[in-house]
């Protein structure tokens, strides 16, 4: 059998480690569009603030991991994917065979409609190659301007805060973290943000950059211009499919699977990124572009791909961690609540301690928080038992910070 | 022979020795919130349930790691912290549906039950057998595992 793997993220290389475990004979080949050994985009804050080095972001540390386990690893881009004789070409011409394809070419950022955004000293942040070029011009006091304060804008925001950056955060939503914090919890990490020194800037857009005595002069939509050292934009990010085109491969906003992690066209998978797959809340298809699912996915799709139609999937749980300076929020699936469903939330706006709970009758959905790190796991456990809770419903109600007792006591029957 | 921890919660009496002695073995220190292995209390059954990682086959906090932090140690079947190479970005804390590894904000990474290398304190510590450390093969383990299965409602095998 011959497994094609095309991306050598988190999802790719778990993927090509399912197939090795389940089919020992197989020959796999994981094809990277990046020169370096494959690696983990996540890690890159770290690599900023000098944590780790470079190797530190490796997916997989020990030398010969690849050859190791008879996973050939090739670093070129592939250009065309051809369904119908089995084939995929690269960029040099050439073209491989598969058997199984899995596409797990991951997403990249998008890049905001901004004049001036191809000047130099504008960058985004999502390869090993970005994070040089930032590092390069993120010097102590450079004043740099972060486009975007989602969920990766965020993300770097520390980084550069731990460089010694002078920094100011334009987001165009009402508030920091909108696809992740409701109101309350987006106010209070604005709040926690300009405490520490960071100028934020809500419902604020940037017009216009340009280049002004070898800096950038950045004008804002409130009138303002900000002259910055750096710019990085983290304006949401796309699948990467557009390679795709005449492969008759079906698409939306990413590639369009089953509960088998199949695309419309037999024998090509998806995974990570680049999949839009179910959502476990929702029911619901959707590109989730987080870690944990990028791994779920690559191992469900592999199994597939190993043994036709034999795992079957619910979806993924959209789930995400963030750490701005020290202030940590964590949102699970549907925290921006159910329609008629009851909710409970816990605020202590001082301590910048914030737990909202959702569920939709006697099952809980999703949950956001701020400052809470203990035990947080478990809100996974308990949204995808799917375990009625109830006695527990009205204990959380009266105190939602009583998760692990829900947990123990509703889906494991411990008392 | 593989072993593992049996929590018998029945014969909890909340003394917290357990925590105690898990706190003083990883951290040098007597402090039960530094503890890998918790007591929840059950104030309206009157009951206590000693938790903590049951270093479950899906290594669900392995599997997410971005960075190959956590090692499976084949000795003792522990899912085990790399210190060295944890950035502590703290997925693996929301990936363990049993909420049994955390983030230490003191050192900046997380921390769960290793089995102390094969020679667990809580199981020596705790006075009423509470939790053992036994065969895995006997009952109990298979046990805890069946909830660990209850909680992957997740992917469903069907071939
Ligand atoms: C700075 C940063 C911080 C992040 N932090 C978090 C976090 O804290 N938590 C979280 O859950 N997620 C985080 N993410 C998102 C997370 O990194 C992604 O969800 C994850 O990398 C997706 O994995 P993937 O395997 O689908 O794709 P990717 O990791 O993007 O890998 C895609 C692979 O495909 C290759 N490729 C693409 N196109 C081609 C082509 N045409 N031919 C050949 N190869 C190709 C690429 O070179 C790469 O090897 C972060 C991302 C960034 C950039
Ligand atoms: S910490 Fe959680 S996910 Fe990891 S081995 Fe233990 S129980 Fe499993
Ligand atoms: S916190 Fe450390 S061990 Fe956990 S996922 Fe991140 S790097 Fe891995």
């Amino acid at each position: 059998m011959l497994h094609v793997v095309i991306g050598a993220g988190p999802a790719g290389v778990t993927a090509c480690e399912m197939l090795r475990d389940l089919d020992a004979a197989a020959r796999i080949t994981l094809i990277s569009g990046e020169p370096e050994p494959p690696y983990s985009r996540m890690a890159i804050p770290y690599l900023l603030v000098n944590d780790i080095k470079e190797d530190g972001t490796y997916l997989r540390k020990s030398e010969n991991y690849f050859p190791d386990h008879q996973i050939d690893v090739q670093h070129i881009s592939v250009t065309a994917i051809n369904p119908e004789d089995k084939s995929i070409r690269f960029e040099d011409g050439n073209s491989l065979d598969y058997d199984r394809l899995l596409i797990a070419t991951g997403a990249s950022p998008i890049q905001p409609p901004i004049q001036g955004i191809e000047l130099p000293g504008v960058h985004q942040c999502w390869t090993l190659d970005d994070a040089r070029a930032i590092a390069a011009r993120a010097l102590p006091d450079t004043s740099v301007v972060l486009v975007g304060a989602g969920f990766i804008g965020c993300i770097i925001l520390e980084a550069l805060v731990k460089r010694g950056c002078q920094l100011t955060v334009v987001e165009r939503e009402d508030r920091m973290v909108p696809r992740m914090l409701d109101n309350t919890a987006g106010g209070l990490l604005k709040r926690w943000c300009e405490n520490q020194g960071i100028t934020v800037l809500t419902n604020t857009a940037v017009n216009q950059i340009a280049e002004k005595k070898n800096k950038l002069s950045v004008s804002l939509d409130n009138g303002n211009t900000i002259t910055a050292g750096l710019v990085i934009t983290a304006a949401g990010v796309r699948s990467n499919i557009d390679f795709l085109t005449g492969s008759n491969i079906d698409t939306d906003q990413g590639i369009l699977v089953n509960q088998y992690l199949q695309s419309n066209q037999e024998g090509i998978f998806a995974a990570g990124d680049v999949a839009q797959g179910r959502d476990f809340t929702t029911g619901g298809f959707a590109v989730q572009a987080v870690q944990p699912t990028a791994v779920e996915h690559g191992r469900i799709a592999a199994t597939n791909m190993v043994k036709p139609d034999s795992l079957s999937y619910p979806g993924s749980l959209n789930m995400n961690v963030l750490d701005t300076l020290g202030l940590i929020s964590i949102s699970f699936g549907q925290w921006m609540g159910n329609a008629d469903g009851d909710s409970v939330v816990l605020l202590d706006d001082a301590q910048y301690r914030y737990l909202n709970l959702q569920f939709d009758g006697e099952y809980l959905t999703g949950a956001s928080s701020l400052g809470h790190t203990q035990h947080m796991g478990v809100l996974r456990g308990l949204i995808r038992s799917r375990v009625p809770l109830g006695i527990w419903k009205k204990r959380l109600m009266d105190d939602p910070t009583r998760l692990m007792e829900a947990y123990l006591g509703s889906v494991q029957s411990l008392v | 022979m593989q072993m593992s921890l049996l929590i018998d919660a029945g014969k909890c009496t909340g003394c917290v020795q357990c925590e105690l002695a898990c706190s003083l073995e990883n951290e040098g220190i007597f402090n039960p919130a530094k503890s890998r292995i918790r007591i929840f209390t059950f104030h309206y059954e009157g009951r206590f349930v000693p938790y903590t990682c049951t270093q479950c086959a899906e290594a669900w906090c392995m599997q997410a790691c971005p960075v190959d932090a956590i090692a499976y140690d084949a000795a003792t079947g522990a899912k085990v912290i790399l210190e060295a190479a944890c950035v502590g970005c703290k997925v693996c804390t929301i990936a363990c549906p049993f909420g049994t590894v955390n983030y230490n904000s003191d050192t900046g990474k997380v921390i769960k039950c290793d089995l102390c290398g094969g020679d667990p304190e809580c199981a020596k510590a705790c006075p009423t057998e509470a939790i053992t450390y036994v065969d895995a093969d006997q009952t109990g383990y298979e046990r805890m595992r069946a909830w660990a299965v209850k909680t992957d409602a997740g992917s469903t095998a069907i071939a």
